[in-house]
């Protein structure tokens, strides 16, 4: 039963029930907030046919836009690859040799190869490239195998003693103890000679016979090491595999033959350039001891005969 | 007092009843509109001043370059790290407010708030377009029709304008001005100009044109934290009911002298009043003190001889003076008092202290990170290699010859990652470009034997300027601290 009627100190209408006596004034809602509340429900209509909404069994309605966040996700990646390929462009043609001669391209391709070095290297070398026993230490002056950018590049592109890739970088130090080549103490006597070598240990005379008969012909009658064998300097602060007595005495009985993946079937030559550039850079890179290649054909300037 | 059954009583879900407040003229109107004048002028113009900062530095007298972290004001460059100026500029500001309130009552709000100052440009579209007051209600009461569709569209059209000038002038503060106008009509500036001139525009169009004294009596806080601010002594627009109750026609004194007080009730106090008060009700939060009814006031009261001031500015001690028959101080007493004095020196003690530091600045800057992965490192003729990040801050408009040196770590050398290590020395020398914090890469060698310990950078400006600045950091090495 309804019973309407005005509220006499308020002037507000009731809804025209009454409970115990109690009656409820009605107050409308603030038109402003019926407008949003209308607003939102057009909102939500126009939301559910554009977006995906509405779950049905198998899968759900996909909006006439089509929107999903995979794809948003797609189309990102692909307009940052597109924001990238001026530059890998640029890095693809351009022969390693030449990048120091453009330093921005340099910045960008040391940049790039950080980046991939995080994902690919650091697992042997160490996040700061610092390496550790058995595994290079890439921020030094020491290079087994050369450290300008070009020979870097060579040796991640070819990698260390890899199994049918004929140019990868292949020495092989006989295991002069466990082979027998020499006696254990010649192996005892000749790692104190090579300890002497950088004012470790006295000078041992059985071991300089041992190491001028066995070992000049990869280190050099100096130890100074050759780099077209990847054979280490014996007469410098730096050891790949220890540089305490027993540690080089072990070397002797059993060479390391360290191992590292030929890069150059796993990663694109883009990345490659980039990883060497950033090798290059962390504080011990070479630079090209010979002239550099000349310019490309084409490139302006240097026009003096 | 004022009848208790006349004072305003709001209630919620009151519907608003418009004001339409009517032109006045008197020492405050014209105040207002010098005030009016500044403001607007400050606002408008200041984007467009030039200052010459030499070749490295935009040359707008006010920018804050978002884009570069700038910030200019004058011949003053604050960058990001010196934010604490604008943090001490804003603390100045609200204490000014407080001074303001101290002094002068609600002066903020009645004269310079952007509200009331907009408010009121406004209304004087309003009556350009309609009319003064009574063509106002009367266009207001009159149906829809050709002429007042015309006229509503006028109106509305300079208010869009106004706004949408008021929006384009804020963003002109964020970039080169006169780049960015052209920018802006060609299409070519940045989505959040856009973006930001049309929520301006939009705010300032609904603000100004229609919402006007709501913003002050329902919207902002700063009325109701005024109200535990102001006491006895703070000047407030006053009418002065004892001497104007009880109110009555010139007839009625004429006939019954001495029975009616000084208020004629010609309601004028209320006509002219921008947010529609009855200022004879008292003291409220929505009188903003513009003090526009007491020219009004003062009008009526010359053209009835009557002595100015029935209504005027004074403070709650005053009116109880003048109400026990004594005579009021002059108002510049009221303006100083303990607390305004207060409010003074800390907002004083501010100032001095932002103008110490921004004499005393520095404009160069060293900072040093060094590599912790590796630590160190060890060259193949035994010497230990560190490296650190370091950046050269230059902070001036120009580029400026400076140089590196170690202090302390003996037989230590540096050289950065461009240049050949043979050219390692233990002081180098750069030029570092104009207002610019480039990061370079040191290598730091030293002998052998060295332990760990901590030595400094040191920086020095080589021109005629200038200026110092280290910065201690540590050396990594093999074995036990040197320094412990």
């Amino acid at each position: 039963m309804s019973n309407k009627h005005i509220d006499e100190p308020t002037g507000v209408e009731t809804v025209g029930h009454e409970w115990d006596g109690i009656e409820e004034l009605n107050n409308p809602l603030p038109r402003w907030w019926l407008i949003t509340f209308y607003l939102t429900i057009v909102f939500a209509i126009g939301y559910v046919v554009v977006y995906p909404a509405i779950p049905f069994l198998n899968k759900g309605s996909e909006g006439i836009w089509g929107w999903t966040s995979r794809g948003q996700l797609a189309k990102e990646m692909d307009a940052a690859q597109a924001g990238r390929a001026a530059t890998l462009a640029a890095l693809e043609q351009t022969p390693i040799e030449q990048l120091p001669g453009n330093p921005d391209l340099l910045r960008k391709a040391i940049a790039g190869g950080k980046a991939a070095f995080r994902v690919n290297c650091v697992q042997c070398h160490g996040a700061g490239a610092a390496g550790g026993i058995g595994y290079p230490n890439l921020n030094d002056d020491d290079w087994l195998w050369g450290g300008n950018l070009k020979e870097i590049e060579a040796s991640i592109t070819n990698g260390i003693r890899q199994p049918g890739n004929d140019l990868t970088h292949a020495s092989l130090m006989p295991n002069f103890g466990k082979d027998g080549i020499l006696t254990p103490a010649q192996v005892s006597e000749t790692a104190d000679y090579v300890l002497s070598l950088s004012g470790k240990a006295p000078l041992n005379a059985n071991g300089k016979l041992a190491f001028e008969a066995n070992c000049v012909v990869c280190h050099g009658a100096d130890g100074k090491g050759m780099r077209s064998v990847g054979a280490p300097n014996l007469t410098d602060a730096i050891w790949l595999y220890g540089g305490s007595k027993e540690q080089v005495a072990g070397s002797i009985n059993k060479a390391h033959a360290g191992v590292m993946p030929a890069w150059g079937g796993k990663l694109d030559g883009v990345t490659i350039k980039m990883l060497a550039t950033y090798v290059h850079s962390l504080g011990g890179g070479e630079d090209f001891s010979e002239a550099p290649t000349q310019p490309a054909a084409g490139t302006p300037g240097n026009a003096k005969p | 007092m004022p009848n208790p059954d006349t004072v305003h009583q709001s209630t919620l879900y009151e519907k608003r009843k418009a004001v339409f407040p009517k032109a006045v003229d008197g020492r405050f109107r014209r105040f207002k509109w010098l005030v009016m004048i500044i403001t607007l002028g400050i606002y408008y113009v200041t984007p467009w001043l030039r200052w010459d900062r030499g070749p490295y530095a935009p040359d707008q007298a006010v920018l804050v370059d978002l884009a570069h972290r700038r910030f200019y004001m004058f011949s003053i460059e604050i960058w990001p790290q010196e934010f604490y100026f604008v943090a001490g500029l804003l603390i100045m500001a609200g204490i000014g407010l407080f001074v303001i309130t101290s002094a002068v009552g609600r002066a903020w709000c009645g004269y310079s708030c952007p509200q009331t100052v907009w408010t009121d440009l406004f209304q004087h579209v309003d009556r350009l377009i309609d009319g003064d007051r009574n063509a106002q209600m009367r266009l207001e009461a009159a149906p829809w029709g050709p002429g007042k569709i015309a006229r509503r569209a006028v109106k509305w059209t300079i208010y869009l304008v106004i706004s949408f000038w008021t929006g384009g002038a804020w963003i002109m503060y964020f970039a080169d001005a006169p780049t960015l106008t052209r920018e802006f009509w060609a299409g070519e500036a940045a989505g959040v100009a856009y973006a930001t001139v049309g929520v301006l525009t939009a705010t300032t169009f609904i603000f100004g044109g229609f919402m006007r004294e709501q913003i002050c009596i329902y919207m902002c806080p700063w009325p109701r934290i005024q109200t535990a601010m102001l006491d006895e002594k703070s000047l407030l627009v006053t009418y002065k009911d004892w001497r104007g109750e009880p109110r009555g026609s010139v007839k009625q004194a004429q006939k019954n002298p001495g029975e009616v007080g000084d208020c004629i009730d010609c309601n004028g106090c209320v006509n002219v009043c921008p947010t529609g008060y009855d200022i004879r009700n008292g003291p409220d939060i929505a009188c903003i003190t513009c003090a526009l009814c007491i020219d009004e006031c003062d009008k009526v009261m010359k053209q009835i001889g009557r002595p100015r001031g029935l209504i005027d500015y004074a403070t709650l001690e005053d009116c109880a003076l003048e109400r026990a028959g004594g005579t009021p101080r002059p108002i510049s007493r009221a303006l100083f008092h303990t607390r305004t004095l207060i409010y003074v020196g800390v907002w004083a003690a501010i100032g001095f202290a932002l103008l110490f530091a921004l004499g005393n600045r520095a404009r160069l800057d060293l900072s040093v990170q060094k590599d912790r992965n590796p630590p160190y490192m060890l060259l193949s003729n035994g010497e230990l290699r560190n490296a650190y990040t370091v950046k050269l801050r230059n902070m001036e408009s120009r580029p400026r010859p400076m140089e590196v040196s170690l202090d302390g770590l003996p037989g230590g050398v540096m050289w950065t990652d461009d240049m050949a290590r043979d050219k390692a020395a233990r002081t180098l020398k750069f030029d570092v470009a104009a207002d610019r914090a480039d990061p370079l890469r040191f290598y730091v060698v030293a002998p052998a034997e060295t332990r760990p310990q901590h030595f400094e950078f040191k920086l020095k400006a080589l021109d005629a300027e200038g200026g110092e600045d280290e910065s201690k950091v540590r050396f990594d090495a093999p074995g036990e601290d040197e320094d412990e």
